[in-house]
């Protein structure tokens, strides 16, 4: 992880905030005036992990460059409930055009910037997944390939939630969406290798690649914040729960983000320059059942009789994560048992 | 300084002097001389500050010119054909976001079958996306209408779209007068952007829009697109004040005072055509030329100003470069509605006939225009017709296919 | 900026839309009980004096001390000899290991005389008269929280030192003398009289002299039980054994002494005899050790100085250097059952540790005063049956504990004080008690407990100095700062993080949050991701 941990009892850097820490060792998110970029009023669903995600990222952002930050954001969830004619719930300088075109948009502010020599101003880019793995990704790469200086920063809810619930590429094995339906003798999406984004982004050997979540509050603030200390692309992908799509509470939306990652189903990690130069290590290990059990996305793994061959697929997924990435230091054990 | 030039190249040095700074390019033929010429200047250094961007696709070049845009740059990008397909979606996005970019189109068709060859399938494919479209009739032209371009665009925060016939006016060498910079930067002002992302002034650009507001949306962009139609003779004026040449404008006409025939057409084939008409009228035939710079907006009232309608003309022939499949004529279905207002045509319904012609880089020979126009004037056209069709093959195909 | 209509719009107008109309449920602050406040005898709010004591040295540790002080006189003692019924409670047991409370508390106790910290009176004084009978840890504690109310308070106590039980049932090893002689100075300091060697023996008389009387003698009259005894067999009782020690007049015991009895006393006795000089020192106990009183830790330290241990045993008699043993067995129901089997131990002496007896004689033939199972009957607020007498500590029925005592002081000095004001005390009620399910435990650092030095036992069992070490101020914050804060909020800003909705808003350091209802949605994130469980979700009102 790419934080200072702070050993400070009760929570140390655990917790968003936190009466006895100094000011520099506070979230972002814990200060009285920091931006919200995205405010009040917006119309995300009860819960959203991708509200919360943006605000996080860029509010982040927003302290690294001193509020000097625009934001491109490609179609979906996040800017049709925050931009609904006549009210918009952004306050920094934010910009919609398409689908499929937010890395390129992103690459023309900056180009722009660039010849105006206002490279003091900075330029994120942002989606959910659909916009980032499937109908983006071209404009992705080659925003990659050019290196220009974006960071983008995908809000990965797993599935095309604004159109209601459809698979994307980057849907898990097994899970029923709209369009990959419980039903047949291999319910719900099937099991493919996935496209793996950050892997693909550091095969671009841009400079800096990162995985977060919203469990993981201060994790995710650093990384935005690394981020702005490179010129060229960055990319950031992060787990946003998505409630109404995943058949999760609204109120666990961080819960069932922090099994994702102490499942090892989801590997939080960085990469500069291509290589991985840090993991975050899964501290209270638990089985991927935990993890699927909270989604009702995955109910039929489940009832009417339990589908053990395709949980314990899933399980070595997450346990080739585990290895691959190197996510459980010596001493942390399987709490449950799968 | 008069050059003999090839018109890519001769674009390439009005868009230079009009101090972009985005550009982005994605190579298609037949624009890729003016985007080369152009990434030459800012590799080079004598065009800067500006980023010269190659991007991976068409839709991204649209992409980026809408970033750079809506952050305050002057923006240019070219294209032609299937790219301009490729990236339609984000064509209409600039206009509706009300974004300035100029954009050249190196009119090219579009398949299947694929074809490199000039006509105006792509640009007509955009008629309504709600740029201005600009048809250039020479390589002089095209340059003159790229330094308008800019100051049309950036006045109204509209997108215009400067067609230039591909190879036809791309490829060949003409002379053409090149500006200085002085005169360019006296014509074409800072670039004063009616909107723009910038910490200093947050705003939320390009809001999703409902029902309640849609419409009123749209009449706004009509109104401002429209606005052009006014704009575009002050632009040509002080045009000529500047740089001592007529050139641009929404309509010309050539011989019309007198003409019973009236031959309209966009761009380069023009140029033909007027050389036919000269031809026909040492014959003593009374015909005359429109040609439409502006298509969009289109305009109506200076299309009727200009047509003497029953005074004498009574016969119209549209000749097109493009056509819309199973209907016809689309400058013609413009025409017919621009006329249908017209007090004179009213009187004096002319005969309109539609001439689809140089589809797909089939050249447009005087000998067939001549004897296209002779058919006109002697009634003998048909409302819809193509030039120099092998009928012979075309029958034979047909009869193939019913057989089968 | 000339804005294009209805694409281009103005920042944060989303303000406009107020999405708490979406609500079906409201998240609500709460404060509930924590099980270490609710199992603290002497009524402290442990939580509360943690939170302080977290802020460490710049002012967090005096401002501490000051909220036990709230409740309890004694911190310093109380760190010592308190059997830690809020660790036994502790939610954080459930994580790892208890929160080290008592050792914090010690810490403050040890600060607060080391600084000399004391506690003003600033009561306007009520005119009435108090006397306080016994000086032990009941009789103090109401000695100093009738003075704070305003009262004139005069204690009486038969012993030449006061203390009680402190001084003379509780070793020097538990409990420094100097420790408990500080803390007793500074209540005194605040101006109690203290009359030494005064025995007390009609109460009905002292009303006149007094308008109330709390009555807090202690139990301290070894109990005895028949043992067939030869003449040369040398028994003596527990109690008797620790106050010679402390009056430095310690009964000859021999080289090899047994003890008979399982509670606590029993292992002071047999630790003690360790330290004058008994090479074995065996503690004989008629059931198994899991069915002793004595605390473990108590047992754990004996046996660490030497102590053994005779299970399933009765003392059947005792003849000078030896004792004839009876081995029992436990019944169905857990009782010892005599098996007719026979064994000798070698004995020099035998120490009777079977428990103490009320001294009740003050107030026997009191009118209205009633007695019942060796004690004083009390009305919950601590007054007998004869107005204007009240009565606790080691007296009345129950546990028998310092920090019962302590309590019974502070309850019965607010009863005091309402009777004395023709009022009655005022009862806040109690918060539900904040479960361990409620908390996010997540978001706790892993911090095992911190261990206190012990004193090496072979010097133990040769002194009398203090065996179990105190806490330095590093180790004591961070003893304090493992407290979960169970139930109430200690202002880790989670709540005001996670909202995705911008919904919470932050008060300031101190003032705690707010949910803003204009706009929060009914989510329930807050409530999942409160570390300590201090917020709730209610049904909205319609």
């Amino acid at each position: 992880m790419p934080y200072q941990h702070v050993t400070f009892h009760q929570t140390g850097s655990l917790a968003v905030g936190g009466r006895l820490l100094t000011d520099d060792q506070r979230s972002v998110q814990s200060g009285r005036r920091r931006s919200n970029s995205l405010t009040l009023g917006h119309r995300a669903c009860q819960g959203c992990g991708e509200a919360l995600g943006a605000r996080y990222a860029l509010d982040a952002v927003q302290r690294a460059t001193g509020g000097q930050t625009i934001a491109v954001n490609a179609t979906g969830c996040l800017e049709v409930f925050s931009t609904p004619f006549p009210e918009t719930s952004w306050q920094l300088p934010w910009l919609h055009s398409l689908f499929g075109n937010a890395p390129a948009v992103a690459s023309g502010v900056a180009a722009a910037l660039k010849a105006k020599g206002r490279t003091d101003i900075r330029v994120v880019g942002q989606g959910g997944d659909g916009g980032t793995v499937d109908i983006g990704f071209a404009c992705l790469s080659g925003m990659f390939e050019r290196n220009d200086d974006v960071l983008y920063i995908c809000y990965d809810n797993e599935a095309y939630m604004n159109t209601g619930v459809q698979r994307s590429g980057a849907t898990p094995p097994a899970a029923r969406t709209a369009t990959t339906e419980a039903v047949g003798p291999e319910p719900g999406n099937r099991f493919g290798q996935g496209k793996n984004v950050p892997l693909i982004a550091m095969a671009h050997e841009i400079p800096y690649v990162a995985t977060a979540t919203v469990a993981d509050l201060r994790d995710l603030e650093a990384k935005a914040e690394r981020a702005m200390e490179f010129r060229g692309a960055r990319y950031l992908h992060v787990l946003v729960p998505c409630p109404l799509g995943w058949g999760s509470a609204p109120k666990d939306t961080i819960e069932v983000a922090r099994l994702a990652t102490q499942s090892g189903v989801f590997p939080v990690f960085e990469a500069e320059d291509g290589e991985v130069v840090g993991v975050s290590p899964i501290r209270h290990r638990v089985g991927v059942r935990d993890y699927l059990r909270t989604q009702r996305r995955y109910a039929h793994l489940f009832q009417p009789d339990e589908r053990t061959d395709i949980i314990d697929r899933i399980q070595r997924g997450a346990d080739r994560n585990i290895k691959r990435f190197g996510l459980l230091p010596a001493g942390v054990q399987e709490e449950s048992a799968s | 300084m008069l050059r003999q030039i090839e018109g890519s190249r001769a674009v390439a040095e009005a868009v230079a002097l009009c101090r972009p700074e985005v550009i982005c390019a994605y190579p298609i033929t037949p624009q890729t001389h003016i985007v080369e010429a152009l990434g030459f200047k800012v590799k080079s250094g004598t065009l800067r500050p500006c980023e010269f961007l190659n991007v991976e696709s068409e839709f991204a070049a649209m992409s980026v010119a809408i970033g750079a845009s809506a952050a305050g740059a002057r923006t240019y990008t070219a294209t032609a054909s299937q790219g301009l397909l490729y990236m339609s979606e984000a064509v209409y996005n600039a206009a509706g976001l009300g974004l300035p970019i100029v954009m050249t189109v190196a009119n090219r068709a579009i398949g299947a079958p694929i074809n490199i060859w000039n006509d105006h399938s792509d640009a007509m494919s955009q008629r309504d996306a709600g740029w201005i479209q600009l048809y250039a009739e020479t390589a002089q032209e095209a340059l003159d209408l790229h330094l308008q371009a800019f100051r049309i665009a950036e006045e109204l925060s509209v997108p215009v779209m400067v067609c230039m016939d591909g190879f036809l006016l791309t490829h060949a060498y003409e002379r053409a007068e090149i500006p200085i910079a002085e005169q360019v930067d006296m014509f074409l002002p800072r670039y004063q952007p009616r909107q723009v992302l910038d910490p200093a002034q947050p705003a939320s650009i390009g809001a999703m829009v409902g029902p309640e507001a849609f419409t009123e949306v749209r009449y706004l962009s009509h109104a401002r697109e429209s606005r052009a139609l006014d704009l575009i003779p002050d632009v040509v004026a002080e045009f000529g004040k500047v740089f001592g040449r007529d050139s641009g404008g929404l309509v010309r006409g050539y011989h019309l005072d007198d003409a019973e025939t009236v031959i309209v057409a966009l761009g380069s084939v023009l140029g033909t055509i007027k050389d036919t008409v000269d031809e026909l009228r040492a014959d003593g035939m009374r015909i005359g030329v429109l040609g439409v710079t502006t298509f969009r907006p289109f305009p109506a009232q200076a299309v009727c100003d200009a047509l003497a309608i029953g005074r004498p003309t009574k016969r119209l022939v549209v000749l097109e470069r493009a056509f819309a499949t199973g209907l016809g004529g689309i400058v013609s279905a413009d025409l017919r509605m621009a006329l249908a207002g017209d007090r004179a045509a009213a009187l004096h319904p002319p005969v309109m006939s539609t001439v689809v012609a140089g589809l797909g880089g089939r050249p447009i020979t005087r000998a067939s225009l001549r004897n296209m126009l002779h058919d006109a004037a002697a009634g003998a056209l048909e409302p819809l017709s193509f030039l120099d069709l092998d009928k012979d093959l075309v029958q034979v195909q047909l009869q193939a296919g019913r057989a089968g | 900026m000339n804005k294009p209509f209805a694409i281009t719009l103005d920042v944060g107008s989303s303000r406009a839309n107020k999405t708490g109309s979406w609500r079906t449920e409201r998240p609500v602050y709460t404060d509930r009980l924590p099980p270490c406040n609710n199992a603290c005898p002497a009524g402290e709010n442990i939580q509360q004096w943690l939170y302080q004591a977290e802020d460490g040295a710049e002012g967090g540790y005096e401002a501490a001390w000051r909220q036990i002080m709230a409740d309890n006189p004694l911190p310093a003692v109380m760190g010592r000899v308190c059997y830690r019924p809020c660790e036994t409670a502790c939610n954080r047991a459930q994580l790892d290991e208890a929160v080290g409370i008592n050792s914090v508390e010690r810490f403050l106790g040890d600060e607060a005389i080391k600084q000399g910290w004391t506690v003003p009176v600033d009561a306007t004084p009520s005119g009435k008269r108090v006397l306080v009978v016994g000086c032990g840890p009941s009789g103090l504690s109401a000695a100093y929280h009738l003075t704070r109310l305003g009262h004139a308070v005069t204690i009486r106590d038969a012993n030449d030192r006061p203390g009680g039980m402190m001084r003379f049932g509780i070793p020097q090893y538990r409990l420094p003398r100097g420790v408990l002689d500080a803390e007793i100075e500074r209540i005194l300091a605040m101006g109690v009289t203290l009359e030494l060697k005064s025995t007390v023996h009609d109460g009905e008389a002292l009303l006149k002299e007094f308008d109330a009387v709390f009555v807090a003698a202690g139990a301290h009259i070894g109990r005895r039980a028949y043992i067939p005894a030869g003449d040369s067999a040398r028994i003596l009782d527990a109690v008797s054994l620790l106050h010679g020690v402390e009056e430095d007049e310690p009964p000859l015991l021999g080289r090899r002494v047994a003890v008979y009895g399982g509670g606590n006393t029993a292992m002071d006795a047999a630790r003690t005899a360790r330290r004058l000089g008994a090479s074995e020192a065996v503690v004989v106990y008629r059931r198994t050790r899991d069915r002793m009183p004595a605390h473990d830790v108590e047992v754990r330290e004996a046996l660490d100085e030497g102590v053994t241990m005779r299970w399933l045993s009765t003392v059947a008699r005792a003849d000078g250097g030896r004792l004839l043993i009876e081995k029992m067995q436990l019944d169905d129901a857990g009782f010892p059952q005599p098996t007719g089997e026979f064994t000798e131990l070698a004995a020099d002496s035998l120490v009777l540790a079977l428990g103490q007896n009320a001294d009740l004689s003050v107030l026997e033939g009191v009118s209205g005063i009633t007695f019942d199972d060796g004690g004083v009957q009390v009305s919950p607020d601590l007054m007998t049956g004869h107005p204007g007498i009240f009565a606790g500590g080691d007296m009345v029925p129950g546990e028998r504990t310092v920090t019962v005592a302590i309590g019974h002081g502070k309850k019965a000095a607010r009863s005091i004080d309402a009777w004395l004001r023709g009022t009655s005390a005022s009862h806040q009620p109690r918060h539900d008690l904040a479960p361990f399910g409620d908390l996010n435990t997540w978001y706790y650092e892993d911090a095992p407990v911190t261990v206190r030095p012990e004193l090496e036992a072979a010097r133990r069992v040769s002194t009398f100095d203090e065996v179990v070490g105190g806490l330095d101020r590093a180790t004591a914050l961070y003893e304090a700062r493992r407290c979960l804060s169970c139930g109430n909020c200690f202002e880790c800003d989670n709540c005001y993080g996670v909202c995705p909705d911008n919904a919470v808003i932050k008060l300031g350091p101190g003032q705690r949050y707010e949910i803003d209802y204009a706009y929060c949605k009914g989510c329930g994130m807050c409530v999942t991701e409160c570390p300590s469980g201090a917020i709730t979700m209610e049904p909205e009102e319609t």
